[in-house]
């Protein structure tokens, strides 16, 4: 039986108290996508600012706006500091592995042990979430922010195609 | 009113719920979430498994000897309810899949007879989803307009542009107990005030029916809607009363065997009530655990239900109070004697979901979230509340249990 311990780890807590990227961008330059877990009504907006297009692309900001529980709000402040900086590629791929760990496997593969490493994608402190998988309603709150940038990067590449 | 106690204990009926045997983690559950499903007694329980080892028969249809049998005790569940609520025949009685499949029944036969564009409804601020759902789909085709009461700061129905809001209006459908603040409506009243109007009452019954008397005539209302499982009964049916003479004007909601009296190909003539409105084959066996249902809380008493939750719930709001102080917001009446015993709170500032997380911990079940009452929760200024809701087999023990596992919550979110 997974205790709370799992779920509560000391860095998810303080991403929730301390919450990085947080606030709304001007919009435009920024593009702001919303999400919203149905379940329990929070909702959330993640803020990009992509520079180029395609995959080389670079996420140069990112910034979360709106309200959550302690574990959609950590995961979507890890999920700023792990992507802002990289290129829109990387950010996909992070998705992927972040998904990956959560259990959620969108191209309807069997999940592997092995798939992760083929991929070396380091989610550093996003591995404190890994516990969250124990408790399978709350898969809901850790993934929101990131199917809201999965989102709002799709959205972008259409504009500026 | 003055206090007086209860002919039952709640330590007793739990004794009737053997889900209330089980131990998880070696420790009690502490079952806070009856506004949205019930637990089930023995009795409904055995009714239940009794009818399928020894009764089950299809029903309306056969004449062989278990096929009237299982019918009769079909009816027989139809009968107890038409007494539970005071319905002067069992023809007004309707069963349905649940009290969500009520409300759209209402509003596909009613609304889609009755309103068009010009016309009007009123709904209130404190609505489920479904009473405000499916008018919005209607709406959308028929272009009739939707009025809402407002609430007052303490979450009641601002009453006071009633008679304003209903001028011209056809119906007036709200909830007569708030499945978040626990707020008990005046039903009589405001039915009384629709009619004045012209317009008819529609009451959504849900979270009333089960924790206190109801009298379909004293209310006043036109049409009720309300659920077997929130009242000890199985999932799977619903029930749907209505004023005979209303519910033969209506025109049938789902077509298909048992709803009709004659089909040609040019047509088809329906079934008397209440057949007009059951197509298909119903929930037997579910009406039969509802039956039994509505014998185990008439036993109990419906008074004495209503005065333990009264005391229950003064309780909860007074210990609540002083052991967390500015730190718990307990929203909805302070006054208990215009409550229910459902108790939706803020506890600092710890998301919901978290709460009962923590709370889960101690095996102290309150749902987290919206509780299907999006509109009321933007006015509460929350994405989500925690409820906590009380019925026959929880005492002060469990209240106790409640403010214990929020000390723990303090605990694991202090900053």
């Amino acid at each position: 039986m997974p205790g709370l311990e799992d779920l509560y780890r000391e860095i998810i807590l303080d991403h929730y108290r301390n919450p990085r990227n947080k606030g709304e961008l001007v919009t435009p330059p920024a593009h702001r996508t919303e999400g919203m877990n149905p379940l329990c009504g929070d909702e959330i907006s993640v803020y990009l600012v992509v520079d180029g297009s395609g995959p080389d692309a670079i996420v140069t900001n990112i910034s979360i706006g709106g309200q959550g529980c302690s574990i959609s709000q950590s995961s979507a402040s890890m999920m700023t500091t792990a992507v802002k900086g990289r290129s829109v590629s990387e950010a996909r791929k992070t998705i992927k592995a972040f998904k990956s760990m959560m259990s959620i496997h969108d191209d309807g593969s069997e999940p592997h042990d092995h798939e992760v490493e083929a991929q070396p994608i380091k989610l550093g402190d996003l591995e404190a979430l890994r516990g969250v998988v124990k408790f399978p309603v709350r898969i809901k709150c850790a993934t929101l922010a990131w199917n809201t940038m999965a989102q709002g990067l799709d959205e972008v590449d259409t504009e500026t195609l | 009113m003055t206090a007086r106690h209860c002919s039952f204990s709640a330590a007793k009926v739990r004794e009737d719920f053997p889900i209330f045997s089980r131990l998880i983690n070696d420790k009690r559950i502490v079952y806070l979430d009856s506004a949205n499903s019930t637990q089930k007694p023995q009795q409904v329980i055995d009714s239940m498994t009794h009818f399928l080892e020894h009764d089950y028969a299809p029903i309306n249809r056969s004449a062989y000897r278990m096929a009237a049998e299982a019918t009769d005790l079909y009816e027989g569940a139809r009968t107890k309810v038409r007494h539970f609520i005071g319905a002067n025949s069992d023809a007004e009685v309707i069963f349905t899949k649940n009290a969500t499949e009520s409300m759209n029944l209402i509003v596909w036969s009613w609304g889609k007879a009755n309103l068009g564009a010009g016309d009007s409804i009123v709904l209130t601020h404190m609505e489920h989803h479904a009473n405000v759902v499916p008018w919005q789909m209607l709406a959308a085709e028929k272009g009739f307009e939707i009025r809402w009461i407002p609430l007052t700061s303490d979450g009641r129905l601002d009453l006071s542009t009633l008679d304003t809001l209903l001028d011209g209006a056809k119906a007036l459908s709200f909830t007569a107990m708030s499945n978040v603040l626990g707020t008990i409506n005046p039903v009589a009243q405001m039915s009384d005030a629709a009619h004045r109007a012209g317009a008819i009452s529609i009451v959504d019954a849900c979270q009333s029916v089960p924790h206190q008397a109801t009298d379909v005539v004293a209310l006043g209302a036109d049409l009720m809607a309300f659920s077997s499982h929130k009242m000890c009964g199985p999932t799977g049916i619903g029930i749907l009363w209505g004023r005979e003479a209303l519910l033969d004007e209506m025109p049938p909601f789902m077509g298909g065997g048992s709803m009709i009296s004659d089909v040609k190909l040019t047509g088809f003539t329906t079934a008397p009530l209440p057949q007009k409105f059951e197509a298909g084959t119903p929930s037997i066996t579910e009406a039969i655990g509802l039956g039994a249902a509505v014998d185990y809380i008439s036993a109990l008493g419906m008074d004495n239900i209503r005065q333990h939750e009264i005391e229950l719930t003064r309780y909860a709001l007074c210990s609540l109070k002083d052991r967390f102080g500015d730190d718990i917001v307990i929203h909805g009446p302070t006054d208990v004697e215009v409550r229910g015993a459902t108790l939706s709170f803020a506890f600092k500032d710890v998301h919901p979901h978290d709460l009962s997380q923590v709370l889960d911990e101690s095996n102290v079940y309150v749902r987290a979230g919206h509780h299907c009452a999006k509109p009321l929760m933007r006015e509460l200024g929350a994405g989500a509340t925690a409820r906590a809701s009380f019925y026959i087999y929880n005492d002060e023990a469990d209240v106790d249990a409640l403010g214990d596992a929020l000390s723990h919550v303090s605990d694991v979110f202090a900053y």
